[in-house]
């Protein structure tokens, strides 16, 4: 559980080891699918800042649901790396039993209600969780993330209507990668931007550089305090970038140019918060190095497990459907 | 309504709104969601001033408040999906559905995500919702007002589906869909809301079992299957049936998913003979499941073929006359049970 509350040595280099984690499981990930014992990934490698500043603020009561790009998000809410990785390779073992996989991951010990395969499609069920905190009157929140491709999705609009009418503790998070697949951004959202539409339903509507974790901590944790106070959404737009093609087998340059990807990656949101570490004085080199090496053991002991693993047994096709179905 | 002696009648519409109030009353995480469930908002002038087309949630808002019994924007998919969300997380929301066909609007939430969590999520989420939904033709209202199509629901594995067909079993079914851990729709057809029934219904609350029939009446010649509505079909067209010296048994299915197999089996076996009456469009309708059911699974203990009552392949037309055509009759059903009897 992380529910850091300030910007301090620990909670910095808890994002930074957060991030530096999900890009090792993103690199390992990509080689499992290229083996061969998984058909193909989303890649979140360049969009780790986005869920890290969140849920660096939120305890594991709180809730995160996610897109069919969400490793980064399972694994900032703390899901666990061996489970994961089992759930990708469709192991018994899995978060989800085999039963779910690379776009299903949850664990709602961990507060992770669920990457979801149909873009927009969690964003109505993240404001439903809000609504259950109110009404039992808790004071958790509810946070969701979508691409820019969703933010056209009309369930988006509903559901920041509904929220807004209802003041539910719902943070709406669009991680504005710029491409929905191929489609650009500039040519599919009206207005040219996501935040903006925050105020056709009174609600702050922020953009932050989503290249930053800290930046995004700030942002999140205004958002965050508004909601647990009963004061309602925010909708957050973060501007960050995919590194990776849309699933991996497709080569971005077909649709957009390398002048762009080197710029983003030029911001590098890992490379950006080693420097800040260095910088300030928060971490030496060696710290670094060190925090890079116990994220590689941590994948590379979640492969072994995921790898020995066994499949799901046979009977397992028709168990879980239903709680009970006589 | 005149009061048969010893009998506890109420309307269809009475009935729903007692087990909707007796279960809030139980189980305080139980809320509602719809429109104009309760009418007028949060203006503090109006409360109270609808309860839905149907007057099933009529009064509830006074009882439990504007917290558990929640007027909504007209967004189906985004009260649907806060339905899931919140079912997923320890409330138990019923939402209403206000016509069926208004799933063309939110089935993402009922069919991606209600019906597929629990299994996605490998049987660790639990989705307790109960969606409450106004199915039906002969009202005048015509094809997207008008539709069934339970068949849909029941085709997704993670859905149960159930179809009340007298105030007494919707009350049950209600309490049962409620308190069940998975999502359930009720499917409230119409034309049972306007008719007097004499059947008791125990002022406390009760639940009739999801996937259990009920031999609404017991016979010998013939088996008649009825839900919903064209369980009061079948009830009427066995009176006549009987008129004219035949013996027949209505089997009310209660429940699409689970189906009570069984009950339909045992019946057939002793009859020999099956009329399925349903008002859904015919192809991969219920009675086509049923039939091939049977066919499958007692042939040998036919007479006859089995035979489908259905509307034919059209949508439900505007015009009384026409919409009149398009409804299973009573004189359809006599007239195909003395088909299968000949």
């Amino acid at each position: 559980m992380a529910g850091y509350t300030e910007l301090t040595k620990e909670s910095v280099l808890w994002m930074y080891e957060t991030m530096v984690t999900i890009r090792r499981f993103e690199e390992q990930a990509r080689r499992e699918a290229d083996a061969g014992k998984l058909r193909g990934i989303h890649s979140s490698i360049g969009q780790e800042a986005v869920p890290t500043g969140i849920c660096a603020l939120l305890r594991d009561d709180d809730y995160v649901l996610g897109t069919h790009r969400s490793h980064h998000h399972c694994i900032a809410k703390g899901v666990n790396l061996k489970e994961m990785m089992a759930e990708l390779l469709g192991k018994a073992t899995g978060t989800n039993k085999g039963k779910g996989g690379t776009m299903h991951i949850a664990d709602i010990r961990k507060g992770m209600l669920g990457a979801n395969g149909v873009v927009g499609s969690n964003i109505p069920v993240a404001t439903g969780v809000a609504l259950s905190a109110k009404v039992r009157g808790t004071d958790q929140v509810s946070v969701v993330f979508f691409g820019d491709g969703a933010s056209s999705q009309g369930s988006l609009h509903e559901s920041m209507n509904l929220a807004s009418i209802w003041k539910l503790p719902v943070l709406f998070v669009c991680e504005n990668n710029r491409y929905a697949e191929s489609t650009p951004f500039e040519y599919s959202v009206a207005g040219g931007s996501v935040a903006n539409r925050a105020a056709g339903y009174a609600m702050p509507g922020v953009v932050v550089d989503g290249q930053s974790a800290l930046e995004m901590f700030e942002v999140a944790k205004e958002a965050i305090a508004r909601a647990r106070a009963g004061e309602g959404p925010t909708l957050i737009e973060a501007q960050t970038y995919r590194y990776m093609g849309h699933m991996g087998a497709d080569d971005p340059l077909g649709y957009r140019t390398q002048e762009e990807e080197d710029y983003y990656e030029g911001r590098d949101c890992i490379k950006r918060m080693e420097e800040h570490l260095l910088d300030s004085g928060l971490a030496t080199e060696s710290d670094l190095k060190a925090i890079d090496e116990k994220a590689l053991a941590a994948i590379a002991e979640a492969t072994k497990f995921a790898d020995e693993s066994p499949f799901p047994d046979p009977s397992e096709l028709t168990t879980d459907v239903y709680v009970s179905y006589p | 309504m005149v009061q048969t002696q010893g009998v506890r009648q109420l309307s269809y519409i009475q009935a729903v709104n007692e087990a909707l109030r007796l279960e809030m009353r139980r189980d305080s995480t139980v809320i509602i969601m719809g429109e104009d469930i309760a009418g007028g908002g949060e203006r503090d002038d109006f409360q109270d001033a609808w309860g839905g087309p149907m007057r099933l949630t009529k009064g509830l808002v006074g009882e439990f408040g504007r917290e558990r019994i929640r007027d909504t924007p007209i967004a189906e998919s985004g009260f649907m999906g806060a339905g899931v969300g919140a079912a997923a997380t320890g409330l138990r929301p019923i939402v209403d559905l206000m016509y069926v066909g208004f799933l063309g609007v939110c089935g993402d939430q009922i069919l991606n995500n209600a019906s597929k969590i629990h299994y996605m999520f490998g049987g660790k989420v639990n989705v307790p919702l109960t969606i409450m939904t106004g199915t039906g033709a002969g009202t005048n209202s015509a094809a997207q007002h008008s539709e069934t199509v339970y068949s849909v629901f029941t085709h997704y594995p993670g859905l149960k589906v159930v179809v009340p067909s007298n105030p007494y079993n919707v009350k049950g079914l209600y309490a049962a869909a409620i308190r069940d851990d998975d999502p359930v729709i009720i499917c409230n057809n119409r034309q049972l809301m306007g008719v007097r029934f004499d059947v008791d219904v125990p002022e406390g609350d009760y639940t009739i079992p999801i996937g259990k029939a009920d031999i609404a009446r017991e016979g010998t010649d013939v088996t008649l299957v009825g839900m919903s509505y064209t369980t009061r079909v079948c009830l009427q067209a066995a009176q006549e049936l009987e008129a004219l010296g035949y013996s027949a048994e209505v089997v009310d299915l209660l429940s699409l998913s689970p189906m009570d197999d069984e009950a339909i089996l045992e019946s057939v076996r002793k009859t020999r003979k099956i009329v399925i009456v349903d008002e859904d469009y015919p192809r991969c309708s219920i009675a086509s499941d049923v039939a091939a059911l049977v066919a499958e699974q007692a042939f040998d203990y036919l007479d006859a073929p089995p035979k489908r009552v259905n509307p034919p392949h059209t949508l439900v037309p505007y015009s009384m006359p026409l919409e009149a055509l398009f409804v299973p009759t009573k004189e359809q059903v006599v007239a195909a049970a003395l088909e299968v009897m000949q």
